[in-house]
């Protein structure tokens, strides 16, 4: 493999890249088809033991359809599903050792807090006593003591994703699936929530998989994530992978903000054990100098992506001949306090975005408006994608 | 300013409410409380040969006096002759018993009905909605005339099951009370699935799932979740069924034979053979007070749980 623009990355949990390693859960050439909509196509995937995973996508690229099929809702068109080591693909939900966190909850809306988690532990015929020091458990684990008689109406929307939570959680199942756990939570909430699930998956020690459309939740807290669209997994990696080295331009965009220039390949040698690419940009009118992964034929058509805070900004032409430069205008700045959004007109009339940390509590922005400047940025900094 | 007009608005708009509330409660005092009151009052007087058949009569001429004269001269008598003979009691009692099993009957027979029509297919309902009111179309009384023919001696069900060979004798249904409840559950279970079919059909799916996926196998999951959450519907059916059934006049009359003895039948009997318009009425009054009786009780209850199923 290529060289990492990050440098070696220390990485304590990693199964994923021992090929001894078992998946605890596999997905082997699923395909869900709804009459002649393939909600789900061809599509393999491993999971590991204590993974927190991701399915990321937009609306209907087939990561509930995934979810549920693991969960036992859905029945599989076509292929296989393992969990730890046994396939369970036609095995009804109520016996399967996985549960799940429904979106909208799904508290029993005529049992309190206290009997709606021991809802799963009353069917295991657990002992009395057993099932109130787990729910007393749970209670404490999720900081409800005080709302053990209370019924779902009469708690708050955080309090109630909390039931949910330790309701799902309290017949400590293989693994714990997640539908979109805080989409209806606020920001704050959200982001507290985030954490504790963290903290909470490092304590259980147990296999966690979230479905969800926000690229933010899943890049905090996945170990790996799954990004989706149409039925397809289009890249599975950690969130840094995905972020730096997105495969297709859809992914690229998907996570984060990213800045696109159609070019061709005007030159490549090999460099490093990758190679050193040179390419020509029409809407930049410019030369863009690479350092890749692999060799690229020289002539063809590719996509160079760079994301808006890899490139800087200067009056003055940087003197570093190894640098990208690109001449242009200010165009529009969006301040956003932490940072300020500089939208660039590169010649041709082509937008180039561009994040500056406003580091400094100048009022007055030494760049402004119909200032000419400079974008620069080194040859590790963009990626070239085929599509 | 704007804080003005808010108010204003919320005025104007209780004062279009209060309209709104009025129309029908002016509707009900006028077609209800009132010949109620009258039906009250006629219970507190006595027999005579006249018309009409009852006294004392308001001397509307007397103006205030005649009305005092009226109530001076009204009496419980109806209502301790209703405690002395024993034919009242048990025509309440047993009217109470008919009603209570129709009702027990229509809940068994509707319920899987109404299951079935809200797990149907989205685009089948209102199919079996409207197969469900169609009945409605024709005249009641003419329903019921039509259960003499399929239940009759040499009826359509006797005729059948004989032709199958399960039976060599005729049953013998009509005149009956089982031909009473089977009029009953036939003409009320619209009445008990329309309720419990908006009930079920309104179950968020996702709690049953959330149930398997917790353990419950479907059978368990109806039991512990689709039955409890589904009560109102089970309380309006019932009480639906059930309030009609023990005054229920028609079926009993038609259908049931000499043993069948209701409340119906009484009044009718008392109000056109023996021309007895007082007791009739002390009938009415005491029918009435026995429904209002659990209908407030399940009024309390409902407000007292309500929101939980909200």
């Amino acid at each position: 493999m290529a060289k990492k623009p990050l440098g070696p990355v220390r990485r304590a949990f990693a199964p994923w890249e021992n090929p001894e390693q078992q998946p605890f859960i596999e997905f082997r050439n699923v395909t869900k088809r709804f009459g002649s909509f393939v909600a789900v196509d061809q599509l393999s995937l491993k999971i590991y033991q204590r993974e927190f995973h991701a399915l990321l996508g937009g609306s209907g690229c087939g990561k509930t359809t995934l979810m549920r099929m693991l969960a036992g809702f859905e029945t599989p068109t076509e292929g296989q599903i393992f969990l730890d080591g046994q396939e369970i693909t036609r095995i009804p939900p109520h016996r399967r050792p996985v549960n799940m966190m429904f979106q909208s909850y799904a508290l029993f809306p005529h049992l309190n807090v206290e009997k709606n988690i021991a809802f799963g532990l009353k069917q295991d015929n657990l002992p009395r006593s057993d099932i109130k020091r787990r729910v007393d458990e749970m209670l404490a684990l999720v900081k409800l003591e005080a709302f053990a008689k209370r019924k779902p109406h009469q708690l708050s929307g955080g309090q109630r994703q909390r039931v949910a939570l330790a309701r799902s959680l309290a017949k400590r199942p293989k693994v714990l699936l997640l539908d979109e756990p805080l989409a209806a939570l606020d920001k704050k909430l959200r982001e507290e929530t985030q954490i504790e699930l963290m903290n909470l998956q490092e304590e259980l020690r147990m296999t966690f998989l979230i479905v969800t459309h926000d690229q933010e939740e899943a890049m905090n807290l996945a170990d790996r994530i799954s990004v989706m669209n149409s039925g397809h997994i289009l890249q599975v990696a950690t969130p840094g992978e995905i972020y730096e080295q997105p495969v297709s331009r859809y992914v690229a965009d998907f996570i984060g903000d990213i800045n696109f220039f159609e070019c061709k390949v005007t030159g490549c040698r090999p460099q490093n054990g990758g190679a050193s690419i040179t390419l020509h940009s029409e809407e930049l009118g410019n030369e863009i100098k690479v350092k890749a992964g692999h060799p690229r034929m020289i002539g063809d058509a590719v996509t160079f992506a760079i994301r808006p805070e890899k490139m800087r900004i200067s009056f003055e032409k940087p003197l570093d001949p190894s640098l990208n430069t690109i001449k242009g205008e200010v165009w529009d700045i969006a301040y956003l306090g932490d940072v300020s959004i500089y939208h660039i007109k590169v010649s041709q009339g082509h937008i180039v975005r561009t994040i500056v940390a406003n580091t400094t509590r100048l009022v007055e922005r030494p760049i402004s408006w119909e200032d000419k400047v400079w974008l620069s940025f080194d040859a590790e900094a963009g990626v070239i994608l085929s599509q | 300013m704007t804080k003005n007009r808010k108010m204003q608005n919320s005025h104007h708009g209780r004062r279009r409410s209060w309209t709104l509330i009025a129309v029908p409660y002016l509707w009900l005092s006028i077609f209800f409380l009132l010949p109620f009151l009258i039906v009250l009052k006629i219970s507190f007087s006595e027999q005579v040969l006249s018309i009409p058949p009852y006294a004392p009569q308001m001397d509307w001429s007397a103006g205030w006096d005649g009305f005092k004269a009226m109530v001076s001269h009204w009496s419980l008598d109806n209502y301790l002759w209703l405690t002395e003979d024993e034919l009242y009691l048990s025509a309440y009692l047993s009217s109470l018993k008919i009603a209570a099993i129709a009702t027990i009957l229509t809940l068994l027979i509707g319920y899987p009905m109404a299951y079935s029509m809200a797990k149907a297919p989205k685009g089948l309902q209102p199919l079996l909605l409207v197969m469900v009111i169609l009945p409605f179309w024709t005249s009641f009384l003419i329903r019921v005339y039509a259960w003499i023919g399929i239940l009759k001696n040499e009826g359509l069900l006797n005729q059948f099951l004989q032709m199958l060979g399960v039976i060599d004798e005729p049953l013998i249904i009509l005149n009956t009370n089982i031909a009473v409840y089977i009029g009953i559950v036939y003409s009320y279970l619209p009445f008990m699935v329309l309720p419990l079919y908006a009930t079920l059909e309104k179950l968020d799916n996702t709690l049953i799932e959330a149930s398997q996926d917790l353990g419950c196998p479907p059978s368990k999951t109806f039991w512990r979740v689709t039955f409890p959450l589904s009560k109102p519907g089970i309380i309006a059916g019932c009480f639906l069924v059930f309030i009609p059934a023990v005054g229920e006049f028609v079926i009993p009359d038609i259908l049931g034979g000499s043993e069948t003895l209701m409340i119906g039948k009484t009044l009718w009997v008392e109000f056109f053979s023996n021309r007895d318009w007082p007791l009739a009425s002390a009938v009415a009054v005491v029918l009435l007070v026995i429904l209002i009786i659990p209908i407030l009780l399940f009024q309390r209850h409902q407000r007292k749980s309500g929101e939980v199923l909200t």
